[in-house]
């Protein structure tokens, strides 16, 4: 047992044949500790996204390994990686991704339908769950809205609901307030600030300096590799691109 | 996640759009109610030769000119009828038949367009055929050509009412005749409506009724009935030698035929079966169109929904959750195509039936059959777009519009 949620060692993503290999990630090495919040920055191409689509176990690296939680998660197959992004991620992406068919509370109760059965709870303690999440996040009166009665970013706090229905140690946002006005930004950065100081680990994407100056530690990706990271992060990845 | 979930979720995703899902289930429901269909009007089939064989029983010979070859109908005449009941042994009674349309009147009623039926005073024992009332003709009334007349039960019925007809005069074309007996009920059989008849003799029918004016004994049809089953063939061949020899013909290659009611029935089932394998490639083939359907509307389904699935898989979703989500929703349609299929082909076949169209008797058996044969449509043909869903990427399908 460490005190780091996330241990990654010489990550490498390559993509194309032998003759045109691009490295999308060139050997990245990095730990986080629980109940850290950290943003990673860089410009298009640098190789961010891949680096959060593999520790969000949506994808597997080409070589390096991933500890998550005290689990390598490097050699995991399909299925078992299904399970570790259901207990252990909460995901929230730019664009919502609510399913329009379903009211608030059944969108945040997806997560809790692909438990695994042994560890399931009963259909009323899910909606219990459910209700409790949204009702943390503001939204107690909008339970059986659906998503296209609600504003951006009423629908961001139901997907931050629906990220932490599951409990899970780690959430992972992708440019959570890239779809916002100024206003929902900030009350999203408050929401997860608050999450932050309940104890959840937090890695957030964005490309916006102002968003990226709420975390305690800014990486700054460029060309897959990591060319800074502390807390003066962000200022650092605008200075490296101004000297572009 | 439970299968019930599941389910619960691949019926939400097929309301969705109930149009859509409706259209696509209508292959399945052609196809699953042609299958019932298909076998209820050839169990029909079967059912009206199965009459045959009842009405006429399996010991009886049928008498008649060879098709096919011109002028064998001029050459097969009465006398054929008189030496076959002379010279052939181990015989029960010969009925020589010939019929004419005519217009009948008798009591305060007219009837028109009657079938009059000339036989032969061996008829009712020949045709296992009793009668309700009164008696037949006798043979020498048939030679004397004396004008009586025997009615079937609903002439009878349609003239006369409750009155009884015995020593009636009726009026058949323009000649009068005696009515001498009333036939019992038989109904109609193999398209037969023996009840709707008049039997008098044949020699009366040469006499008033040929329209044509050379060989005016000309006789349609002579019904032998044999002792017993096992003389059947002896009986067979002294009748065609009698006929070859009258006819002074090669007896391999007759003016006329002589059948066993097994052989006419042979050749129904034969025709039925070849209706009933078409029938079943027709209805094969519907469902296997409509399988096609389901697959391509699953596939547009899955490409639909790929960022659904993409976020299902981040949220947790194993490959086989979504494969059975989409798998259940092709089954779904499949199985709800196959039960208003089932309904719709319940119902077309007792239409059928009603209407007279073709008489249809359903098969229980094709229920199941054809219920199973949706499922499995359903299956086969959701099976590869469900495997395209489970094995999609969830980086990609997340980030597809």
């Amino acid at each position: 047992m460490n005190d780091y949620l996330i241990t990654v060692k010489n990550l490498i993503k390559t993509y194309g044949s032998a003759e045109v290999l691009l490295y999308a990630l060139a050997g990245v090495d990095l730990n986080i500790r629980q109940g850290e919040f950290v943003a990673i920055m860089g410009p298009s191409g640098s190789g961010k996204s891949t680096l959060m689509n593999i520790l969000g176990c949506l994808d597997r690296a080409t070589e390096g390994t991933y500890i998550l939680d005290d689990e390598d998660v490097s050699e995991l197959s399909k299925v078992e990686l299904a399970d570790v992004r259901n207990r252990k991620i909460g995901f929230v992406f730019q664009s919502f991704n609510l399913l329009p068919r379903l009211p608030a509370y059944k969108n945040v109760m997806l997560p809790m339908m692909y438990y695994r059965a042994e560890d399931r709870p009963e259909a009323e303690e899910r909606e219990m769950r459910a209700i409790k999440a949204l009702e943390s996040v503001g939204l107690g009166d909008r339970l059986e809205h659906h998503p296209n009665q609600l504003s951006g970013g009423q629908q961001q706090r139901v997907a931050i609901a629906r990220a932490l229905v599951n409990r899970p140690p780690l959430l992972l946002a992708d440019e959570p307030t890239g779809n916002l006005d100024s206003r929902s930004s900030e009350e999203i950065m408050a929401l997860i600030h608050n999450l932050h100081a309940q104890g959840v680990t937090i890695m957030m994407v964005t490309h916006e300096p102002d968003i990226a100056a709420h975390a305690e530690r800014v990486i700054c990706l460029r060309d897959g590799n990591i060319v800074s990271d502390g807390r003066d992060g962000a200022s650092e990845c605008e200075r490296q691109r101004g000297a572009l | 996640m439970t299968f019930m979930e599941t389910l619960a979720i691949a019926w939400e995703g097929l309301t969705l759009n109930k149009v859509r899902s409706f259209l696509t289930t209508l292959g399945v429901i052609i196809g699953v109610a042609s299958v019932i269909i298909m076998l209820a009007v050839s169990a029909g089939a079967e059912a009206t030769i199965a009459e045959q064989i009842n009405s006429l029983g399996a010991d009886l010979i049928i008498v008649g000119p060879m098709r096919g070859i011109p002028g064998a109908s001029r050459t097969f005449v009465y006398e054929d009828a008189l030496a076959i009941a002379e010279s052939v042994r181990n015989i029960v009674g010969v009925s020589a038949e010939q019929f004419s349309t005519q217009n009948i009147k008798g009591g305060d009623s007219a009837l028109d367009a009657i079938s009059i039926l000339g036989v032969t005073p061996d008829f009712p024992q020949v045709r296992d055929y009793e009668l309700a009332s009164g008696r037949f003709f006798s043979v020498e009334e048939n030679d004397r050509k004396t004008k009586v007349a025997v009615l079937g039960y609903g002439i009878a019925q349609d003239l006369f009412g409750t009155q009884d007809p015995f020593g009636q005069q009726i009026t058949i074309g323009s000649t009068r005749f005696t009515v001498v007996g009333v036939m019992e009920p038989k109904g109609v059989v193999a398209d037969v409506d023996y009840d709707g008849r008049v039997y008098i003799p044949i020699t009366v029918v040469f006499q008033k009724f040929t329209t044509t004016a050379v060989g005016s004994d000309r006789v349609r049809t002579v019904y032998v009935k044999a002792e017993s089953r096992e003389v059947m063939d002896s009986v067979i061949a002294q009748i065609t030698a009698v006929l070859a020899e009258r006819h002074d013909v090669d007896p391999s290659q007759p003016d006329f035929s002589v059948q066993t009611q097994q052989d006419i029935i042979s050749t129904q089932e034969a025709t039925t079966e070849a209706f009933r394998n078409l029938l079943a490639w027709v209805a094969g083939v519907s469902l296997v169109v409509g399988g096609i359907g389901i697959m391509n509307i699953m596939l547009v389904s899955v490409t639909e929904r790929t960022r659904e699935i993409g976020l299902r898989q981040a949220l947790g979703a194993r490959p086989w959750d979504v494969q059975l989500q989409f798998l259940l929703e092709a089954i779904i349609l499949s199985l709800v195509g196959g039960l208003v299929g089932v309904l719709t082909g319940i119902g077309g076949a007792y239409i059928f039936n009603a209407l007279g169209t073709m008489r249809t008797e359903l098969v229980p058996a094709s229920v199941p059959l054809a219920f199973g044969a949706a499922a499995t449509v359903g299956i086969f043909f959701g099976y590869y777009p469900a495997t395209q869903a489970a094995q999609l990427d969830p980086i990609d399908a997340l980030r597809r519009e």
